[in-house]
């Protein structure tokens, strides 16, 4: 066992980890974080994906011991601080980017991290980078126009509703 | 009705907050105090006797309570087939047992022959390695058409690899056959219809939990249906009383149909939860999920359309053979027969219709229903085979579809394949689609691509579906073992907000918000003073569940049929408070008003005085405002649409690029169209992704190569366009209070085809002898084809 520290969506924490532990077991299972999800074995789907030092990382991809000393966030740490829908979640529902919702924590991850380094990405670009993260639910139709809206683009002339 | 938020407005999802903020509550983010966890044995070979298990080193690992094998559940009953087919000579189909846990052999690769408890998953993992099981392999039966042939069987018992050979409609075969041989035109295409493997995006995951003191057990899983699951566990599996049994499935990730099942993990988890005394729960990993969830389609087909020259169609042959895999799941008889065979006339008023239909067992995962259900298969060869008609014969391919359509005045209709559709109209779809497309502008769009050095194609499809399952009467008949209502408990709280109790259940389909909106419209309220309830048996009503797009057009049905109730009611207690007759109040805006007066109470005021009952005529009136209904439908709902697809085709690699895509639908009246509209979008790309990518390969041992997101071709974000889609002047359903359709399939059904259509057009504008390509259109086989023409 090892003992990992970590900040967590702004809270320092810590716990004993065995080497093999992954980060996605770590917050799911040590810290409670069930919104990080595990839709694969492969690292495909993307609905683990945190944020380890702002940059977007499929945490079923990481030992919890890589993270020691990380600066962490997750989806639970995404809403604003007075707890309501930060732009891009607000965009997903206002734009129906979520179905069943198990993907959307990657999505929304994802998106931010894009969205950080392309503040105003084309839809082709929102596509691409999207590569990594599967929805079976969407069509990827409502995400793309999300995170296009959540850039603050207009896309009242995206195809139909 | 409600001044916003009511029937038909785009209300954006109440449920989208704790997706987005990471507080959903899936089966696998459940943790117990004292859980254990259950990991399962599975075949790595496909058909195998097994001649021993020895779980001795395993049950000595560290952690590690208990291991069960197949041993342990032969005292217990199989998990059934749903519905009863019987064969074109009046013999009832072959049922052979579906076991808790494989015993005697084992049937496909992933099937579970132990399991093991321990304090840990990874502690369940490790001693799970060394359970050692001799089994002797034997060559795997894959192939359908050589399952048939052979004298080696799936199930021993029954000595055959037949499950039923169904005729549809058995006394219009011979006036099939004779239309056929008369006709002067033939148009005859083989075609397979590729498996495909659901992958919701949540795998399936299953918590057991057994109360000794009142000996009772409480199941969490992933469930569409948890009272279906509880009837399965019930009344076949474990004889565990209804009364002692709860089911809760919480937020599930996904179903399109692979979670209506009762699974035997599902079982073991209860069993264990007794054995061990402490919750037990498992979660499948992703490969789990692709060896042993329900698998889709896979059918192999040859269908004939029969035509005059002038194209008017007289008659629809097919021969197929549909994989059943290596057990029966629930469903899975009625999908390939009275979900697929019923649906072979399309929108058409062709007069002969016969399919003939066999079933077979072989050595590969269970094929049960999967987003569309038997209505894909049969709409991708109606369409695919009337679109190489239509070329043999020089008739352009919209042209070919009105003339066969059923017309708006026609209904209702009874089709050659025996059902009656109650609404629609083709043409208006097909006019609305054509408006869309702008043929016109196509032929410019072409001529750039080719300017590109690309081929463009244009596909365009009509198809017919029937949805809303289903009425109990006629399914009956038909041999359904269940009946298919569905119920809803409208609850009027004391200070006048309510809770809806539903048996439909919500794992993406917005029934959180959808359903109050219908209430609040009903009683002039807002609909967020509305709560619904779902997905736990101990709380909600007996309901059937969501799948095959029912949960609207008969959950909702029964939504509106309690409301009702709700409104009777209170409008008898507004009348005491009125000192008015009932018949004398109208009821709007939320208030009960004397006619031609000023008088009026508010529904929140009745709904104290039915919980405060002072001064209240006990003898006519039960305090309290609370009711039930169940509903039970008069048909199937029977959707439609026109669908059209661009694609461009790279000469040189074989790629197809889909470049637009558009969906006019007719769902009848629509809820909510920001709602309706994410389902068409979704289901177009599940047919899209069947269509150009999405293919499960088991080799001849029976080993699943693509049991993996690195190995099966999920459609991705930058394999698509945007989705144009198009619902707003549907033909309302005739036979449902809400007017409404299903929307929930019809995606998946119109888009292959579509897509394929569009492919085979660009190949021909290119100058390629190309008349078909089986699914999925992979790089590879649009080369090869290309090639070889």
């Amino acid at each position: 066992m090892a003992s990992v520290t970590m900040t967590v969506n702004g809270k320092s924490v810590s716990g004993d980890v065995e080497g093999r532990t992954l980060m996605s077991d770590f917050l799911r299972n040590d810290l409670r974080l069930t919104g990080t999800h595990i839709g694969c074995d492969t690292s495909q789907c993307g609905a683990c994906v945190i944020h380890v030092n702002g940059e977007a990382v499929k945490s079923c991809t990481m030992f919890a011991v890589e993270a020691d000393g990380a600066e962490v966030a997750t989806i639970e740490g995404q809403a604003n601080t007075d707890g309501s829908l930060n732009v891009i979640q607000q965009a997903f529902q206002d734009h129906h980017g979520l179905q069943c919702g198990f993907c959307t924590p990657g999505m929304v991850m994802s998106a931010a991290a894009l969205l950080k380094d392309n503040p105003k990405p084309t839809e082709g670009e929102v596509r691409e980078y999207l590569e990594g993260n599967i929805c079976r639910c969407t069509g990827y139709h409502n995400i793309v126009k999300a995170i296009m809206a959540a850039s603050g683009q207009d896309v009242s002339a995206v195809a139909a509703e | 009705m409600p001044k916003d938020g009511g029937i038909g407005a785009s209300t954006t999802r109440r449920e989208d907050v704790r997706f987005l903020t990471g507080k959903g509550n899936y089966t696998a983010d459940i943790n117990t105090f004292g859980q254990a966890a259950a990991i399962f044995v599975r075949a790595t070979v496909a058909n195998g006797v097994i001649k021993s298990i020895d779980t001795s080193a395993a049950a000595e690992m560290p952690g590690v309570l208990a291991i069960f094998t197949g041993e342990d559940f032969v005292d217990v009953g199989g998990n059934p087939a749903g519905w009863l087919i019987n064969s074109r000579d009046g013999e009832p189909m072959k049922e052979p047992k579906r076991p808790v846990l494989a015993h005697g052999k084992v049937r496909h690769v992933g099937d579970a022959y132990a399991a093991v408890i321990a304090e840990t998953e990874q502690q369940a993992r490790d001693a799970a390695e060394e359970v050692i099981a001799d089994i002797e392999e034997l060559p795997a039966i894959i192939d359908m058409a050589a399952a048939l042939a052979g004298d080696a069987y799936v199930h021993d018992e029954i000595a055959t690899n037949q499950c039923f050979d169904w005729g549809w409609i058995e006394d219009n075969r011979a006036a099939t056959d004779e239309a056929i041989k008369n006709a002067p035109h033939v148009t005859t295409l083989e075609l397979v219809n590729n498996r495909l493997v659901p992958n919701a995006m949540e795998p399936r995951a299953s918590i057991g939990t057994y109360d000794a003191a009142g000996d009772s057990y409480l199941l969490q899983t992933t469930s569409q249906n948890p009272h279906l699951t509880r009837l399965l566990i019930s009344a076949f599996v474990m004889g565990i009383p209804e009364n002692k049994l709860t089911v809760i499935a919480p937020d599930v990730g996904g179903g399109f149909g692979s979670k209506i099942y009762h699974y035997g993990e599902e079982a073991l988890v209860l069993a264990a939860a007794k054995k061990v005394g402490r919750p037990v729960k498992w979660v499948a990993d992703r490969t789990e999920s692709f060896l042993t969830d329900a698998h889709g389609r896979d059918h192999v087909t040859k269908i004939e359309l029969a035509c005059e020259k002038d194209g008017t169609f007289i008659a629809f042959r097919t021969e197929t053979l549909a994989n059943v895999g290596a057990y029966l799941s629930n469903f899975s008889t009625a999908t390939p027969t009275f979900l697929h065979g019923t649906l072979m006339a399309g929108n058409y008023t062709v007069p002969n219709v016969y399919v003939n239909l066999k079933a077979v067992f072989t050595n590969t995962a269970p094929v049960d229903a999967y987003r569309g259900a038997g209505r894909p298969e049969a709409t991708y060869s109606i369409e695919r085979v009337i679109d190489m008609a239509a070329r043999e014969l020089g008739i352009d391919p919209v042209e070919i579809r009105r003339k066969n359509f059923i017309k708006p005045e026609q209904y209702p209709f009874g089709t050659a394949a025996g059902l009656e559709y109650d609404s629609g109209n083709y043409d208006a779809l097909m006019d609305k689609m054509e408006a869309m497309v702008d043929r016109k502008a196509f032929e410019e769009r072409r001529k750039q691509s080719e300017a590109n050095g690309k081929m463009r194609g244009l596909g365009i499809n009509a198809y017919v579906e029937a949805c809303g399952i289903a009425p109990s009467n006629l399914v009956g008949v038909l041999g359904s073992r269940v009946g298919l209502y569905d119920a809803a408990t409208v609850r009027v709280n004391a200070t006048g907000n309510l809770s809806v109790m539903v048996g439909a259940h919500s794992h993406g389909q917005g029934h959180e918000t959808v359903f109050p909106q219908i209430v609040g419209e009903m009683l002039g309220i807002d609909p967020q003073s509305v709560d619904i309830v779902h997905g736990d048996t101990s709380k909600i009503p007996f309901g059937m569940g969501t799948y095959g797009s029912r949960s609207l057009a008969v959950c909702g049905s029964a939504v509106v049929r309690a409301t009702e109730k709700i409104i009777a009611k209170a409008k008898k207690i507004a009348a005491h408070m009125l000192e008015a007759a009932a018949d004398d109040l109208d009821f709007t805006d939320g208030q009960f008003t004397v006619k031609g007066t000023d008088k009026s109470v508010g529904f929140g005021d009745v709904a104290l005085k039915a919980y405060i009952p002072h001064e209240f005529p006990i003898e006519d009136i039960e305090p309290g405002l609370e009711e039930t209904a169940f509903y039970d439908p008069a048909n199937f709902t029977y959707p439609s649409g026109a669908y059209a697809c661009e694609v461009e085709v790279d000469p040189d690699t074989g790629k197809v690029t889909i470049e637009r895509f558009t969906a006019c639908d007719d769902f009848g009246n629509v809820m909510n169209p920001m709602i309706v509209s994410g389902q068409v979008q979704g289901g177009v790309v599940q047919g899209i992704g069947q269509a150009l990518l999405e293919n499960t390969t088991y080799n001849a041992d029976g080993q699943l190569l693509s049991a993996s997101y690195m190995d099966y071709v999920m459609p991705r974000a930058d394999d698509l366009p945007f989705i144009a889609v198009d619902h707003s002047d549907g033909t309302p359903c005739t036979h449902n209070p809400l007017g409404a359709k299903g929307c929930g399939e019809g995606g998946a059904i119109g888009s292959p085809p579509t897509v394929v259509n569009a492919v085979i057009d660009a190949l021909q504008s290119g100058g390629k002898n190309v008349t078909h390509i089986d699914m999925p259109l992979t790089p590879a086989r649009v080369w090869a084809a290309m090639n070889n023409a």
